[in-house]
């Protein structure tokens, strides 16, 4: 199987996230349950991948370095924790459903919510920010880079708009963190929301919130955090105050040594050779008959995304074709990206969407545009 | 230009409905495999069962025997 679908997950993962994940559910208590050597151990392992996951996103405080299982869940906490009825949140039509969702939800809820819209081409109208701006608007909530195209999101530009009007920005870093520089402190993000297991490298099952210090967050869960055991409410100390419950202690020790192979590999590295691959593919199906590729390729940086369709064919049978007759995996539909989807008009066709990782080479690449190159001639 | 057959594809509202139907099918011997959701049935994410036009019967039968939680049950060419 030549594996393209690593914008949906990383696979395979590098070499010694596995065994570490398997190690440490052989050797880990449960952290902040004891001081055992096992409970310790734990607690070691999590503090030690909380210190470099706040190194490598600039979050100045390790213990503002919340886990969770996903970043959804992280989005989820940030957006019901920050905000409420009365407030007015800016976004995007480029957004995942992990941020539309909780956005809609907390409109049911009494909020006021706007996106700035994406053209026929997938381009934001950037001077919509402004436009869109309103006496009671809260927030910004945007991805760093959308899942349906790769397209990068102007952060300067952003950011700027934030602090010029005095607003919370939570970024959704899902597709980049672990590969693109970010530093939240430098750039101004008040939350940046991780998954473990795309650009991170690591496990399915972790990821987190990063959030700027003196940001109080409503919890999204209570419960158990091994401190503070008789008091009613949760912990207010962080990271305690949004980790109710056990963690998964397990999967951070893998995520930690996937931390180990971006370190050692160099993250400009894996993105460059991620970016070099996509263009490559790009270059060889752009031009074919038939062949309508999605997303702005004159940016100098994307993820590594090629999203396409062949004529009017049915998205999900040829990534169907390309599983059953080439042995590519890729990822056909909606990608959870409705509102772009409608923009680019593929709401009914859905796109196919090739996406690289750290493991994929030019023959596996080559070769996905060969398939292409034949499955376009048979849908003309 | 491609070649359409006529299948039967049975769609699920979750993707545990889904697995359940494979299980189910698997054990009984019934023919089809798992492909993405075509566009005509539904623009959301997903998986569906698709099998041969003559297993029809037999699949609803299943469904219905094993009470699987499926959404619909549809005549498409792929």
């Amino acid at each position: 199987m030549i594996y393209l679908d690593n914008a949906a997950t990383t696979c395979p993962k590098p070499p010694g996230v596995a065994e570490a994940a398997a190690e440490a559910m052989n050797t880990y208590g449960n952290s902040g349950r004891g001081t055992h050597s096992g409970a310790l151990a734990a607690s070691r392992g999590i503090y030690g991948v909380r210190r470099r996951i706040a190194k490598l996103l600039g979050c100045p405080q390790a213990d503002h370095v919340v886990f969770t299982q996903n970043s959804t869940m992280a989005l989820n906490i940030a957006i019901s924790g920050l905000l409420g009825p009365g407030d007015h949140i800016i976004s995007t039509d480029w957004e995942h459903n992990s941020v539309l969702r909780p956005l809609y939800r907390l409109r049911e809820q009494g909020a006021e919510v706007d996106f700035v819209p994406a053209d026929r081409e997938g381009r934001l109208d950037w001077g919509a920010f402004e436009a869109l701006l309103r006496p009671n608007t809260k927030a910004v909530a945007c991805t760093h880079s959308s899942n349906l195209t790769g397209d990068m999101m102007d952060l300067d530009r952003v950011g700027r708009f934030c602090r010029e009007h005095g607003l919370l920005w939570i970024l959704d870093a899902s597709q980049t963190a672990g590969v693109f520089p970010l530093d939240m402190e430098k750039q101004g993000m008040d939350v940046v929301c991780f998954t473990g297991h795309k650009s991170l490298l690591g496990p399915q099952g972790t990821g987190g919130l990063c959030v700027r210090e003196g940001l109080p967050i409503r919890p999204f869960l209570v419960g158990g955090t091994g401190v503070q055991s008789f008091s009613a409410s949760q912990p207010a100390d962080w990271p305690a105050c949004l980790e109710a419950g056990t963690l998964n202690s397990h999967g951070l020790a893998g995520l930690g040594a996937a931390l180990d192979y971006l370190e050692k590999a160099g993250p400009e590295a894996v993105r460059a050779r991620e970016d070099a691959l996509a263009r490559r593919f790009y270059r060889a199906v752009r031009d074919l008959p038939g062949v309508r590729v999605y997303g702005d390729f004159s940016q100098a940086q994307r993820a590594p995304i090629v999203t396409l369709n062949l004529a009017d064919w049915d998205s999900a049978e040829v990534s169907d074709r390309l599983a059953e007759q080439f042995s590519i995996a890729t990822r056909p539909g909606a990608h959870c990206a409705p509102r772009l989807h409608r923009a680019l008009g593929t709401e009914g066709q859905g796109a196919v969407r090739f996406s690289w990782g750290w493991a994929n080479t030019e023959a596996e690449t080559d070769a996905a545009a060969e398939a292409v190159r034949i499955l376009a001639e048979e849908a003309l | 230009m491609r070649e359409r057959t006529e299948r039967c594809v049975v769609t699920f509202r979750t993707t545990t409905g889904a697995m359940s139907m494979e299980s189910a099918c698997l054990e009984a011997g019934l023919p089809g495999r798992l492909i993405p959701v075509p566009r005509a049935v539904t623009a959301g994410c997903g998986v569906c069962w698709a099998a041969p036009p003559e297993a029809r019967t037999a699949l609803e039968e299943l469904v219905i025997e094993k009470h699987l939680d499926v959404d619909g049950i549809y005549a498409i060419l792929l």
